[in-house]
């Protein structure tokens, strides 16, 4: 048995996770708050990636503008759409939500290309490219930061939600809008708020996958390993989606590291569903999620 | 269907459930039906006996996702899923083993039936956003294993042939033969789904999507219509995944994608839910769609400040299809369906006010 080889991909694969975890982030904050679904979280992931860089590189701002400017600009996406797509499904059914939230993604994947071409452009955050080389293993940086900007990302999202009076806003809208709305709590605007939020976690994670491989359409099937790792974790636990993620991740890195060799490759698209309908059949509510108790 | 229905006034559940519901309604679809099966394929040309042969296909594929969706409220983003299931069955049984056409799009039908057996079996656990991703799953598993399993694919993203289907001493190879060959089945399929929704089953489903509860006080068995669902569905599912192949002469799994999966549920969506002429119109204006934007855009040549016109025209395609279904789902939910029947009501006493 080689350790050293089994180690890696483990470290690998738990820092790529780390980084799926910042992607379904965006997906729980959403659905936590006002259960929508947002099945176009790989495209605002993309759309992020691709303004960091449109105005880093192409229209020459210093970094911390351009990180600055599409933050902005996505926060107000969250808002526009919560106001123009998503109130308008509120009572509808959810076929309509995942449809909208498709719609949009689909939108996206053709207008991005035509506002900034179809070419792979690089996201250079500054960090160094020499791999670390830590007990045999070697690791680039840009997935330590990633790892790092992701856990900073779940802590500082964790503490809003716990610990302060517009968490407490958030999670009583989520538990029930009717009596919040008799709290006095203004269930629109903490609506807007998690979008926004959703939005800052796309930002995150397109900068990091950015500078990782490129920013390109690619970017976008992202979107489909949110999936896996929310109904691993659960769907409405920020707790959930880092080790929901953290689990796929390392488990489709064994996959791919030891099996992939005998089937022909890309069982890194395959394991994580197939772990997902495991997770599907025996624990819906996932890891961390609220068990849903159907009254009549 | 296109005739006016003023004066109808229902007394009893039999005159309700009607397929036609007056008289002349059965006139007017006889004389759809003659002019679709005589007149139509020799009135226009190849070009539009292409789309009409697509639209068929889709219309079969569609009705399957109606009688899932639109009945019985069970999501799936995973038609394509079926629909490749079908396709290489009949592929490899007409390519490899030398089968009949017929037996073919049966086989392919029916595998892909066992596979919707498979597939619905989470819906008894979960429903809504769960059964999607089930389904999502489901899809992207395909996908999978076709590209990987040799056998099935012939390789890596390769297409296996399909010869074109035989009647007799006929080789059906033209667009004319194939526009009967698909009318055929696509009727079929039209009929099929009308008395299905309005039979005793159709009714079942319905009563699980509106209130899965109420439905099994009431003595539906919640889990088995569901199933039967499923079964159905894909059947259908199964059976166009085998004229496609019949029809296009080759199978590859790039046609049965994730893509084509949302393709299907726009179809019923942007059609309306529920109604089987809705999806016949959805299926037709999807369908169309594309080739119609081609179109604009040959028309636009040289006034398009893009360079590279066919990317773009890709492009516009994904954004086109992406903002009509946000712009049906906000404007008009219900669908085509809804629109025609606000034209036909607001023609029933035309010419007269009230």
């Amino acid at each position: 048995m080689d350790w050293d080889f089994l180690v890696s991909l483990i470290v690998r694969g738990l820092l790529l996770g780390s980084v799926y975890g910042l992607v379904a982030l965006g997906f729980v904050l959403v659905y936590k708050a006002t259960s929508a679904l947002n099945f176009a979280q790989g495209e605002w992931v993309m759309l992020a990636g691709f303004l960091a860089v449109a105005f880093y590189t192409i229209y020459g701002f210093p970094l911390w503008a351009a990180i600055v400017i599409t933050l902005v600009i996505m926060i107000a996406l969250g808002f526009a759409v919560e106001r123009a797509i998503l109130r308008p499904m509120i009572g509808r059914p959810v076929l309509g939500m995942i449809m909208a939230t498709l719609g949009m993604g689909i939108f996206l994947r053709g207008y991005v290309p035509v506002q900034w071409g179809v070419q792979t452009r690089s996201l250079d955050l500054g960090v160094p490219d020499e791999p670390y080389d830590i007990a045999g293993v070697s690791i680039p940086p840009i997935q330590v930061v990633g790892a790092i900007v992701a856990l900073a990302m779940f802590i500082l999202f964790g503490y809003l939600f716990q610990r302060t009076r517009m968490g407490l806003a958030l999670r009583a809208v989520a538990d029930d809008q009717q009596a919040a709305m008799a709290m006095g709590v203004r269930v629109t605007t903490v609506f807007a708020i998690a979008w926004a939020m959703s939005g800052i976690a796309a930002v995150a994670g397109g900068l990091v996958w950015g500078d990782m491989l490129g920013v390109d359409q690619y970017l976008s099937l992202l979107g489909l390993k949110v999936f896996p790792v929310i109904i691993l974790g659960g769907i409405e636990s920020i707790l959930g989606a880092l080790v929901g993620g953290l689990i796929v991740g390392m488990t489709e890195n064994l996959a791919a590291g030891y099996f992939d060799p005998y089937v022909g490759g890309g069982l890194k698209d395959f394991v994580p569903f197939v772990l997902m309908l495991f997770v599907l059949m025996v624990r819906p509510s996932g890891l961390f999620g609220r068990e849903h108790i159907e009254r009549v | 269907m296109i005739n006016r229905e003023c004066g109808v006034f229902k007394t009893t559940y039999q005159a309700d459930m009607a397929l036609y519901g007056v008289p002349l309604a059965r006139y007017t679809v006889i004389a759809l039906l003659l002019f679709f099966a005589i007149a139509f394929p020799f009135l226009v040309g190849v070009r539009y006996l292409i789309w009409t042969n697509l639209v068929f296909i889709a219309i079969v594929s569609a009705l399957g996702l109606h009688i899932l969706l639109g009945l019985a409220g069970q999501i799936s983003i995973g038609q394509a899923a079926f629909m490749a299931t079908g396709a290489y069955t009949a592929a490899i049984l007409s390519d490899r083993y030398g089968q009949h056409f017929l037996v073919g799009i049966l086989a392919g039908g029916i595998l892909a039936a066992v596979y919707g057996l498979i597939v619905g079996l989470p819906s008894l656990r979960v429903k809504g956003f769960y059964l999607a991703i089930a389904t999502l799953a489901a899809q992207f598993i395909t996908e999978w294993t076709i590209n990987h399993v040799t056998w099935i694919s012939g390789g890596f993203q390769a297409s296996i042939p399909v010869p074109y289907p035989q009647l007799g001493p006929l080789v059906l190879n033209s667009e004319q033969e194939k526009y009967f060959f698909l009318l055929v089945f696509a009727l079929i399929a039209i009929v099929a789904a009308l008395n299905i929704g309005r039979s005793r089953m159709g009714r079942a489903l319905v009563a699980i999507r509106d209130r899965e509860v109420a439905a099994e006080i009431i003595g539906v068995n919640v889990f088995r219509y569901k199933l039967l669902a499923f079964v159905i569905s894909s059947f259908y599912a199964g059976v166009a995944g085998a004229l496609w192949g019949y029809y296009l002469g080759n199978v590859s799994i790039e046609t049965f994608t994730i893509r084509e999966s949302i393709l299907y549920l726009t179809m019923i969506i942007v059609g309306g839910l529920g109604s089987v002429l809705g999806t016949i119109f959805g299926a037709v204006f999807i369908t169309v769609l594309p080739f119609l934007l081609d179109d604009l855009l040959e028309a636009m040549h040289g006034i398009l400040p893009v360079s590279d016109v066919t990317t773009f025209a890709s492009q516009l395609r994904l954004m086109v299809f992406g903002g009509l279904i946000v712009l049906f789902l906000m404007v008009e939910p219900e669908g085509l369906a809804s629109l025609w029947r606000r034209i036909k009501d607001y023609f029933r006493l035309w010419p007269f006010a009230y």
